[in-house]
């Protein structure tokens, strides 16, 4: 090979590499889950870029800045904070998010960490007035669907709580964190997508005094268990005793009944028949009853005008 | 082989060994372009196929064919497989006899009621991915975004409800409702997952009120079990006297049978008597008297007669001393 030869192919080996790496920095690929801004010299240059696949840009002058596309996370710390009708609660609230606007999102943010301090600051804020003019019950509840109870509950006083309207309710709530979050935050090129109520709990001694509250329910209800049981039981004990008088005493107005009828009887049939001769029946009976009543212990009396006696005389 | 006819064509000039070596490499290069793009997708799983970052293509499960060297990217999505997200406690080891930890996950089951009271309510959700291409472009982590939207959902449909209704009544209404509300909110997310199924698992009041609760249930059995005593007790009693009462009323009528039947029986005896007695009176009488007499006074001890002229008991006869 010539000198001339080795120099032109050093140039074109040269001028290719050269050639490649100007493309591939003119090259970008853009994912899914990515949209892009361009700036020039720092400048941005034409919008966003949103669809994703491969682009191209003027290398070396041009810079890509990638964003994410996808709905983000936010989850914000529990926080105490009073209702309107003081109770002081812990509320978690969690949020989604997106960046809508990277040209704002990059001039005024930049990173995810300061998008978070800012959706902090904005939320805790909104989160605590609207919270502040609510009524714990229109927190915690969601509708005025009726509540039920068990019966053993039911009948045990249920306090004002389960009476009151609510007009407002728990997602509307988080609607209204959300509808005044919203503008706030657009603020930095970001869409708010969603505000929710994640937790919602009483602070400790709140929760101390609902525990005993609901541990007083209870014994109460337990306590109604335990006298209907007694009442009960003595309502069966008297009816017992009812249901026995009334057995035994009316087997005895039924005996006595029969038994009278019977001697009515007897009399009757007795009459009959020794009204024939009273005077014979005395005497037979007068004999049978000394034939039943004397035997060896008894000394017997007989005056000497007794029948024997005259016997005994008539026979001397 | 298009490429490797036309390198074969242009490769003329050099020698035959530097030609042969230019084929074995062309060759290896081709089998490791194909080779390369190359994959399977599991019977479980679709693919996603990105060109250059955009979305091109899922593919059904299978030998597919990418264009490597990172043009192509393939992500595996398993579209049948059902995932579990556990609340209020985490299998440590699932198997016949699943051990559970229930350490400190009192902030996710512990939860306010409609009325004011606190339940501690322990769920499971299960999601399979839908729609693979929503489930990875759509919301960055889907996993963290499906808890919190639970725990979101379940809150809203204790809050409304009962203590009483959250721990006994209805269980199974509460988790068909977040069900229906979280597939809602999925759904706004668009995020590719379908819910399957919402259970509540262990539903309690809180650890410090249990045994007030556990006092109602024992409560309620002691309700019953007095009340039966009470019952057994009456049981006991009436049937008895049912029985005392008939054998009164039996003994009775006996009573009344023997009194009638003797009356008769009496009767009928003296009627007799006195039919055969009225026509020899006297002679019957005394006869009668006297064989009464010699019955009787074998028998007595001392007979004593008295002459009613005469006051007091003496002069007398003794018949048991004069006997002798």
């Amino acid at each position: 090979m010539t000198e001339v030869s080795k120099m032109k192919y050093k140039t074109l080996i040269i001028v290719a590499v050269v050639a490649l790496i100007i493309i591939f920095n003119a090259l970008y690929v853009i994912d899914e889950r990515q949209q892009v801004i361009i700036t020039q010299f720092g400048d941005p240059v034409g919008g966003t870029i949103n669809s994703a696949g491969l682009h191209l840009k003027i290398p070396f002058i041009q810079k890509v800045h990638f964003f994410e596309k996808r709905i983000l996370e936010w989850d914000g710390d529990a926080k105490q904070i009073p209702t309107s009708d003081k109770r002081y609660i812990w509320l978690d609230t969690f949020s989604r998010w997106q960046i809508n606007d990277p040209l704002k999102f990059y001039e005024t943010t930049r990173f995810e960490t300061a998008a978070h301090s800012r959706l902090d600051d904005i939320i805790s804020g909104t989160t605590r007035d609207v919270i502040s003019s609510h009524k714990l019950l229109e927190i915690v509840r969601n509708s005025n669907r009726q509540l039920t109870f068990t019966e053993e509950f039911e009948t045990s006083d249920l306090g004002d709580v389960i009476k009151e309207t609510i007009h407002f309710g728990r997602r509307s709530i988080a609607d209204s964190i959300f509808v005044l979050s919203k503008p706030l935050i657009a603020e930095y090129g970001i869409e708010l997508i969603d505000v929710r109520i994640k937790r919602l709990n009483y602070n400790e001694d709140v929760q101390s005094k609902v525990f005993d509250r609901m541990i007083s329910e209870r014994q109460k209800i337990a306590t109604k268990f335990r006298s209907e049981g007694e009442g009960k039981s003595s309502e069966i004990l008297g009816r017992m005793k009812k249901d026995l008088d009334q057995i035994e005493s009316q087997a005895y107005e039924t005996a006595q009944n029969i038994k009278g009828e019977a001697d009515a009887s007897a009399i009757n049939i007795y009459a009959n028949a020794y009204n024939r001769d009273p005077g014979f029946y005395e005497f037979l009976k007068t004999l049978e009853t000394y034939e039943l009543t004397i035997d060896k212990k008894n000394t017997l009396i007989m005056t000497t005008d007794s029948d024997y006696y005259k016997f005994l005389k008539s026979s001397k | 082989m298009a490429d490797f006819e036309e390198i074969k064509a242009s490769a003329k000039i050099p020698k035959i060994p530097k030609k042969r070596i230019l084929t074995i490499v062309i060759i290896i290069a081709v089998a490791i372009f194909i080779l390369t793009g190359l994959y399977t997708v599991n019977p479980e799983e679709l693919g996603v196929i990105q060109r250059f970052g955009k979305y091109v293509v899922s593919t059904e499960p299978g030998l597919h064919f990418k264009i490597p060297f990172g043009v192509d990217k393939l992500t595996k999505v398993k579209v049948k497989e059902v995932f579990k997200e556990e609340f209020g406690f985490r299998t440590m080891r699932a198997g016949v006899k699943s051990q559970f930890s229930r350490r400190n996950f009192d902030v996710e089951s512990v939860m306010l009621t409609g009325d004011l009271n606190i339940a501690d309510v322990e769920w499971i959700i299960q999601y399979r991915i839908k729609d693979p291409v929503r489930y990875l472009f759509n919301v960055r982590n889907v996993e963290e975004t499906i808890r919190d939207l639970t725990e979101s959902v379940i809150r809203e449909v204790v809050g409304d409800r009962s203590v009483d209704e959250v721990i006994v009544l209805n269980r199974k209404e509460i988790a068909d409702e977040a069900e229906i509300l979280l597939q809602k909110e999925l759904n706004y997310y668009k995020a590719g997952v379908e819910v399957v199924t919402i259970n509540l698992q262990n539903v309690n009041p809180p650890e410090r009120v249990r045994p007030a609760f556990n006092e109602v249930n024992s409560a309620k059995q002691e309700k019953e079990r007095i009340i039966n005593q009470a019952w057994q007790k009456y049981n006991e009693i009436i049937p008895e006297a049912r029985g005392k009462a008939k054998r009164t009323i039996e003994e009775a009528q006996g009573y009344a049978i023997n009194r009638v039947n003797r009356a008769n029986g009496d009767a009928d005896r003296f009627m007799q008597m006195y039919n055969t007695y009225k026509n020899a009176k006297t002679v019957t009488r005394k006869r009668m008297y006297l064989e009464t007499m010699q019955k009787i006074l074998p028998n007595v001890e001392k007979v004593y007669i008295v002459d009613e002229e005469q006051k007091g008991l003496l002069p007398l006869l003794d018949l048991n001393d004069g006997g002798k």
